[in-house]
């Protein structure tokens, strides 16, 4: 990436650690070639997307601007591919990301009475991180892990054969 | 190693057959689900026992994907590399490993968990007695290495496409994949040859073949085992497609939620492309293909191909009106053909095998087989594989082994948030992709929900809405607000809330979404709910006229109560997670109705069964 990037004015002042993601984020799009046949680089959007947001664990509005530019789209189109896709976030979430699955053979196996405790020990709603940034809980539909329903995913660890009463233990195992 | 020629693919398979191998194989199931379930832990438990013992010359340990057995996992299997005789060991232990490795071949190993296997391959042996599953599908899943090519090879891999090269023209293909009459697995039952077809009679130019990994009906996890336990099989099928098609790429669109799914997929495209059987001239043949992999970022509408194509574009994934129909009008505007990965899976056997012998198995209108993912109250949660026409009461109860903990059968949800449920009394109906949308349901991807005499079906429409809510694009008014008013009415009639006015009001707004809705999520949303009304009638009447929850699973209309069975011991009151048990030790106790929660948690600690619910 060159010093002064495109799409924002901050770049000048940003931390190195910002500016080391920003640069790999850039290699990558790089070695994809977009410009190579532009009437579809935008085919590469979605890969993209995942990519920066396993680097910056979340889609900041700069990032968005930045990958747009390189797509040579509009940020709001970039937009729109993020508010499409459940797996997109623009917010940041908290480092454990808990995720009850509630796919059919988890709901007929009591997922929503896991997903409830979760709700009620962190105080917060699905889709919402608590204050101290530390967990996150968001909902999913099947990981296909259905022999071990209800499941529950922490970060990439499937919990299997949840019930309410292993709520405490999880967020426990994460505190420690 | 580059495979310049069938000839010298012959050859090699023959040199990797005649290559020395230990007597006994000892098949690892290291899918999603094994590992899951400690899989991992037993591997290392294996090698570590190989090497104390120096078996390494007995013994091959092969790490391969899904048995199908997951409600064992983890499972071994041992299989004799000369008689064939086989050994599968369910729920195994690291602590049991030594004790297994001991044992050998001919007898089980004390105090462990043997099971029956109940299918065959019937490319090359007959069904035994109480074989029900035949594996075409799944012929190679749980049984080869998928990160070995030289193993795909050593069973016939890539012939198909060898034989597709030197000896048939693009039409030749196509007809025999339309003689063989296979239908679309992803759920729609397109028949396949038909869809090859159109996309051929498209001018020449650049076209695509797809292979849609999407796997997005809960409940359906078959996809990922194929793709997991046998991803060159879809490679070579999408060659094959393109051969037949005239397109020299094809496009993978899997989920992001299958992490392993993609590892060993990437790992077979760099193999097959080291190999020749992706790339350019391939096998001497003049024909080049490549496959690339797309990801999905977790919609579920985007297993609809429109909304497929759009995505691969890097756009919103929402659906168009058909026609154009793909295979005219597709990716980048080209002509393009999506078909399912259990799909492609069929087609390299029927290539080898011939048309007539697909129709050997299956029905007269559905040849072949289908693979159902058993899950929810059935026993033996897993895959199976059976030929279409078998009876739903064949696959709950012989190879599911009936309902857990003896309750009673209630119902089946086939097609997930598209289809419906079937209940009882259509138990003994053979199915097929017709039978079942008679019914009311349809086939789908092939996830069958097992449902038992505690699960509420209002609360089952209800959820299947709120799911279709959730992934619903927004686009158009009837799916976007339509469904949402639908969920209210469910959620009046589980709250108490409901008339019989309300039943009213969903039967219409139903009928009006399955006629204007723009796709087939949408169209399809209403069916959980129609059919739970056809079906459950009497149960969406007590809701409303008595406001009484037959399965006692709506917890706005029930209460828990202490009858004086209740022997204070204690247990019930420590486990309360919000403390609203009172009572003195060996005194009965009292439930305060104002502070409960309705976890139920009670209800399930009591060992007295002095907990009722009212």
């Amino acid at each position: 990436m060159s010093d002064q990037c495109s799409c924002c004015s901050g770049c000048g002042a940003m931390p190195p650690e910002l500016k080391r993601k920003f640069d790999e984020l850039d290699r990558y799009i790089a070695e994809l070639h977009p410009d190579d046949n532009p009437d579809r680089s935008r085919g590469f959007l979605i890969q993209i997307l995942h990519r920066a947001q396993g680097l910056f664990g979340y889609l900041p509005e700069d990032v968005q601007k930045f990958v747009a530019s390189r797509l040579k789209l509009s940020p709001a189109e970039v937009y729109g591919v993020i508010s499409f896709y459940s797996y997109f976030t623009d917010k940041p979430v908290g480092r454990y990301k808990i995720n009850v699955c509630t796919g059919t053979a988890c709901f007929v196996k009591g997922a929503s009475k896991v997903l409830d405790e979760f709700k009620r020990r962190l105080n917060i709603r699905e889709g919402e991180t608590t204050e101290d940034g530390k967990f996150f809980l968001g909902a999913l539909r099947c990981v296909g892990a259905c022999s071990l329903a209800p499941v529950v995913m922490v970060n990439d660890k499937v919990y299997g054969n949840m019930t309410a009463e292993k709520v405490a233990d999880i967020l426990k195992e994460c505190a420690e | 190693m580059k495979i310049e020629s069938p000839a010298q693919l012959k050859k090699t398979a023959e040199e990797f057959r005649s290559r020395p191998t230990p007597p006994v194989k000892l098949l690892v199931s290291m899918g999603t689900c094994g590992i899951a379930a400690g899989t991992a832990s037993v591997l290392k438990a294996v090698r570590e026992e190989v090497t104390r013992r120096r078996l390494e010359n007995a013994l091959e340990v092969v790490e391969v994907g899904c048995m199908g057995l997951c409600y064992a996992e983890p499972t071994l299997m041992m299989v004799d590399q000369t008689t064939g005789r086989r050994l599968i060991y369910g729920d195994v232990t690291p602590q049991q490993v030594p004790s297994i490795l001991s044992a050998g071949i001919t007898e089980p190993a004390p105090g462990t968990r043997t099971i029956e296997r109940n299918w065959y391959y019937p490319e090359f042996e007959s069904a035994g007695p109480g074989e029900l599953q035949a594996r075409i599908v799944l012929r190679n899943t749980g049984r080869l290495n998928p990160e070995s090519i030289d193993e795909y090879i050593m069973n016939d891999g890539y012939a198909a496409l060898a034989k597709v090269l030197t000896t048939m023209k693009g039409q030749d293909v196509i007809d025999v994949i339309s003689a063989s009459g296979l239908r679309g697995r992803g759920g729609g039952g397109f028949p396949t040859g038909r869809k090859w077809q159109f996309a051929a009679q498209q001018p020449a130019g650049e076209k695509f073949i797809i292979c849609n990994a999407d796997e997005g009906d809960p409940g359906a996890f078959m996809d990922r085992a194929v793709l997991e336990g046998d991803p060159h099989a879809v490679l070579e099928a999408m060659t094959i497609g393109g051969y037949a098609i005239g397109a020299q790429t094809g496009v993978i669109y899997i989920r992001a939620e299958y992490p392993l799914a993609v590892k060993r997929l990437e790992n077979a495209i760099a193999q097959a492309r080291e190999y020749g059987f992706l790339g350019r001239n391939i096998m001497g043949s003049g024909f080049d293909f490549n496959i690339e992999i797309k990801f999905g970022a977790g919609a579920f509408v985007c297993g609809e191909e429109t909304a497929l194509i759009h995505s691969i574009e890097g756009k919103r994934g929402e659906p168009t009106v058909k026609p154009p129909f793909p295979a005219v009008e597709g990716l980048w505007k080209r002509p393009s053909v999506v078909n399912n990965v259990e799909t492609y899976a069929c087609i390299a056997a029927i290539i080898r095998k011939g048309a007539e012998w697909f129709r050997t198995l299956g029905t007269e209108g559905s040849p072949g087989t289908k693979v159902f993912a058993l899950a929810g109250k059935v026993s033996k949660v897993g895959l199976a594989e059976v030929p279409m026409g078998m009876t739903l009461r064949q696959i709950i109860y012989d190879i599911g082994d009936g309902i857990k903990f003896g309750k009673q059968f209630k119902a089946v949800q086939t097609g997930g948030p598209s289809g419906g449920c079937i209940t009882a009394k259509n138990l003994d109906l053979p199915i097929d992709y017709e039978s079942l949308k008679a019914i009311g349901s349809m086939m789908g991807s092939g996830g069958m929900i097992v449902m038992d005499e505690d699960d509420c079906m209002v609360n089952i429409a209800k959820f299947f809405l709120e799911f279709t809510l959730d992934e619903s694009c927004g686009k158009c008014t009837p799916c976007r607000i339509g469904n949402r008013r639908m969920y209210e009415m469910l959620e009046e009639i589980t709250d108490g809330r409901g008339t019989l006015e309300t039943i009213e009001k969903l039967k219409t707004l139903s009928a009006t979404i399955k006629d204007t809705a723009l796709c087939g999520l949408g169209q399809t949303a209403p069916n959980p709910v129609l059919s739970t009304l056809k079906n459950f009638e009497d149960e969406y009447l007590a809701h409303v006229k008595e406001s009484r929850c037959p399965a006692g699973s709506c917890s706005k209309l029930i209460r828990y109560v202490i009858s004086d069975k209740c022997v204070g011991c204690g247990l019930c009151l420590h486990r309360c997670p919000v403390n609203c048990i009172t009572g003195e030790r060996k005194m009965r106790h009292q439930i305060d109705a104002a502070k409960c929660i309705k976890c139920g948690v009670c209800y399930q600690t009591c060992k007295f069964h002095a907990v009722e619910k009212i």
